[in-house]
């Protein structure tokens, strides 16, 4: 006798326990709160909302303690949320050169107005492990800045008063920027969707192709411009109101590359752009971003198109790690109807390749 | 009544559930071509437009919908600001760009070549077309065939669009190509959608 | 804390529902032609049902009834975890039974039982591109549509005969639709395939993460690709249902032990059960009134 196994739900429920009970883990360890993962565990909260584009730290928070830190786990949630919320209008463009800057620098000049700003950089610290940080000690107060913040302009704005650069990329007349959330993508895509898609895609997927540009996959000779984190105003334009209102402000990394172009029969040598524009502080990703945004531009630059980085629907149909994972992970979910499938046709033919070879010396070919 | 009263009133009393009743008499209609499927009235718009056509209207018009409106709504401030209102659509001028457009006087609209009929690639992006129309008891009956009917299907609109046999031929012969028919009538509604054949026409 | 996150009814946003209802009402209209609409991010992952959900919380009512089966079961676990959803953000009433659901959402099987009228069967699909394994990109799988250029899929599936005497695709196997587009019916074993045509019953199919919509409306023809040399044909069991006895049902085989010994049983639990409760017996069910005992 054979009875058949059932109890879905309470599977389902009993793990949904464990779960809980693992991402708690020990009791005697006080839990943490969101505003610790908030602070101290910010650039994690940065990737949640420049990945889930979702501006809100408390939530990313959340999503990353309930996804016990899998950060691509909390940027579903963030997702899923984001989702469902009404939209009450789009801002206009962000203002990057009025930012108030806390980090800016640029590797193609020495000095420039406005000045080199390290800011809160990884960049020079000896990567060496720090057991004081195991405590809780004393942390000093960071300087401040005496005189008042001077005017930074962009440095692809100062290239561009002697068209050494390519201007920088207006949309035509009258035209609305697209958004990927509301219509299905089709492709080609224009700069803005591309851009959008390439804002919310997998940081180490990006990280991986723009990597690949440097080392001759579509190679661009790519300078650091400028990269600049710091504070921006959201403002929206309301119909009543003849001065836009400024809805609040916003950290973002603003990554310009600077990358060199032949020039064609119209237009004459210049440099070109990539631009990386990101949620908070993440330079890794705008960096990338950048990268991959000008091996993109291919199409509209003329360029031989020879590399993976170049191959628009390759890159953004697979940069989304919401849509990868879930689909990698799909594999989990039961498929014994079509294995059953595939089982039966191998056996069959199986049975037909051993009649045919009966006499002959037995033949174990692999099926697919 | 007040032009602005009218505008504002006369929405669904429930916007999530009488959305989703109207979706269904709908979609029942567009898989069974020339099906006659009950809508109890759910809103009370402005003349021209019916209570029929106004519902489908706050069904499926949002402000990702063009639409295009024949002269006689149109032409009414209170109906054009109705629709704007409970729905939030884009009107426009063009009938070559309308994803809906909405008929109140069927006899006097224009070809159903002027509507759009979409692309090869992307046959979607065609105009659907909603005829408002007194009842399915019209003079003529037309028998109906293709996907969606078992064997055939009788259908006598009120109302149809001047040589509307030659029309929807044309129609028919431009798939996967075409526009799609919502007529809405006195509580009740019926589809044709492109892939239906017109078999035969009885007076 | 509770006011960090709330949602509104089915889920989905009245916006997104129209958007997924628009986009139903075309793929009806266009029967097998895939409608790319802008499929939102749920709560489950992509590539676990987010389409067949999305469709599904568009069109469901509180005059339904609701059937979500995996593989044909009802309890396999993303249909247990799919059902609670909609009891949970609808509060819909929910069925094993295929013969009082309004709507049934499916994963890789159409019931044994034929749909009748006024049924709705939602697929979920992972790949809805029918050419996709021959031709990766889009922008070239819309034109060969839009031109109806379907040798490479002919080709295709003729090499395997060539090779392996038979069309080795066994499940997802291609379709046409009333003539015009050829369709990927999800990974439906090709067993399932003649259910779809003419079925009475409307065939609704989301492919989430790909972004399209597609249907069959009831009585529409869907015929399977094939040869005249090597016509199609579908999968067949050479022992019946060991719990009912069913001859025809499309065959789970379970291990029983790790010495080769298996038995096969149906794979649509519900036809299945419906079968024993009438008191039809496999070679090793159950005597009746024991099975409830199963946990």
């Amino acid at each position: 006798m054979y009875v058949a196994v059932k109890g879905g739900e309470a599977a389902i429920r009993n793990a949904h326990k464990l779960l809980a009970d693992r991402r708690r883990g020990d009791r005697d360890v006080p839990a943490i709160e969101l505003n610790q993962i908030v602070e101290q565990m910010s650039l994690a909260v940065d990737r949640v909302m420049a990945e889930g584009s979702l501006y809100d730290p408390e939530l990313a928070a959340l999503a990353i303690k309930q996804a016990r830190g899998d950060l691509i786990e909390a940027i579903f949630l963030v997702r899923a949320y984001r989702t469902t919320l009404q939209r009450f209008g789009y801002s206009t463009a962000l203002e990057t050169s009025k930012m108030q800057i806390e980090r800016r620098i640029s590797a193609a000049f020495k000095d420039l107005p406005g000045g080199q700003l390290l800011g809160p950089t990884f960049d020079y610290t000896h990567r060496l492990l720090d057991p004081e940080l195991a405590e809780d000690g004393p942390v000093d107060a960071p300087e401040q800045r005496d005189e008042p913040e001077a005017f930074t302009p962009r440095v692809t704005d100062i290239l561009g008063h002697d068209g050494m650069i390519e201007e920088d990329g207006e949309m035509p007349e009258g035209s609305v920027a697209g958004d990927l959330t509301r219509e299905p993508l089709t492709f080609p895509l224009e700069r803005d969707l591309r851009l959008q898609a390439l804002a919310r895609g997998d940081e180490g997927f990006l990280l991986g192709l723009a990597y690949s540009t440097q080392r001759g996959y579509a190679r661009s000779h790519p300078f650091a411009g400028e990269i600049r984190i710091g504070e921006v105003d959201i403002e929206l334009e309301v119909a009543e109101l003849d001065f836009p209102l400024t809805l609040g402000t916003i950290r973002v990394t603003e990554c310009q590359m600077v990358n060199q172009f032949k020039g064609s029969a119209k237009q004459p040598p210049q440099f070109t752009r990539g631009y990386g524009l990101v949620f908070g502080q993440s330079e890794r990703k705008a960096m990338s971003m950048a990268l991959c945004d000008r091996a993109l531009r291919a199409r509209e630059l003329g360029e031989d198109i020879t590399a993976t980085a170049q191959d628009e629907e390759f890159v953004i149909s697979h940069s989304d790690n919401v849509q990868s994972t879930g689909f990698v992970e799909h594999l989990k979910l039961p498929h014994y109807v079509d294995f059953q499938a595939e089982l039966d046709l191998i056996r069959r033919m199986r049975a037909e390749h051993e009649r045919k070879h009966q006499t002959g010396e037995e033949a174990k070919e692999a099926a697919e | 009544m007040r032009v602005e009263t009218q505008v504002f009133e006369g929405g669904f009393s429930d916007s999530v559930l009488n959305a989703q009743n109207v979706f269904r008499a709908l979609m029942d209609a567009m898989a069974n071509p020339g099906r006659i499927v009950d809508v109890s009235d759910l809103t009370t718009p402005p003349a021209p437009l019916t209570p029929l056509a106004a519902s489908i209207a706050a069904t499926l018009f949002d402000h990702d919908a063009t639409v295009w409106c024949d002269r006689a709504i149109s032409g009414s401030a209170a109906a054009v600001g109705w629709l704007k209102f409970h729905t939030g659509l884009e009107l426009t001028g063009d009938t070559a760009e309308a994803d809906f457009a909405l008929i109140s006087d069927v006899n006097a609209m224009p070809s159903l070549e002027s509507f759009c009929r979409g692309t090869a690639e992307y046959p979607d992006r065609s105009t659907t077309l909603i005829l408002q129309i007194d009842s399915f008891d019209g003079a003529d009956v037309l028998t109906l065939e293709g996907p969606g009917i078992k064997e055939t299907q009788s259908f006598s609109p009120s109302h149809l669009p001047r040589m509307f046999r030659d029309q929807w031929a044309a129609n028919r012969a431009a798939f996967p190509r075409g526009v799609d028919l919502v007529f809405a009538a006195k509580g009740a509604l019926a589809a044709l959608p492109r892939t239906t054949r017109i078999t035969k026409t009885e007076a | 804390m509770t006011d960090l996150a709330t949602y509104n009814f089915a889920y989905l946003d009245e916006q997104t529902k129209r958007m997924i209802r628009r986009a139903i009402l075309k793929a009806i209209a266009i029967p097998g032609y895939q409608v790319p609409f802008a499929s939102r991010e749920m709560p489950m992952p992509y590539g676990w049902g987010t389409g067949g959900v999305q469709v599904t919380a568009a069109v469901l009512g509180p005059d339904d009834t609701l059937k979500v089966i995996d593989q044909g079961a009802d309890d396999t676990t993303n249909a247990v975890s799919i059902r609670a959803f909609f009891q949970k953000v609808a509060n819909v009433r929910v069925t094993t039974k295929t013969s009082e659901a309004t709507i049934i959402q499916t994963r890789h099987r159409i019931p044994e039982m034929q749909l009748q009228a006024g049924q709705t069967l939602v697929y979920q699909v992972p790949i809805p591109e029918p050419l996709r394994f021959l031709e990766p990109r889009e922008t070239e799988t819309r034109k060969m549509h839009a031109l109806e250029e379907y040798g490479l899929m002919h080709v295709k599936l003729y090499e395997d005969i060539a090779r392996h005497g038979h069309i080795a695709t066994t499940y997802a196997y291609p379709v046409k639709v009333e003539g015009r587009y050829v369709m990927d019916p999800s990974p439906t074993p090709k067993f399932d395939n003649p259910k779809m045509h003419m079925s009475p019953a409307l065939q609704l199919f989301g492919a989430g993460r790909e972004k399209r919509i597609y249907a069959i409306p009831p009585y529409t023809e869907v015929v399977s690709l094939d040869f005249e040399d090597h016509p199609f044909e579908i999968q067949t069991f050479s022992q019946p249902c060991a719990l009912c006895g069913a001859k025809g049902s499309y065959l789970d085989e379970v291990i029983l032990d790790d010495k080769g010994g298996s038995m096969f049983v149906c794979s649509d639990t519900d036809f299945c059960e419906d079968r024993q409760a009438k008191g039809h017996r496999g070679a090793l069910a159950p005597e009746a009134g024991t099975a409830e005992a199963a946990e």
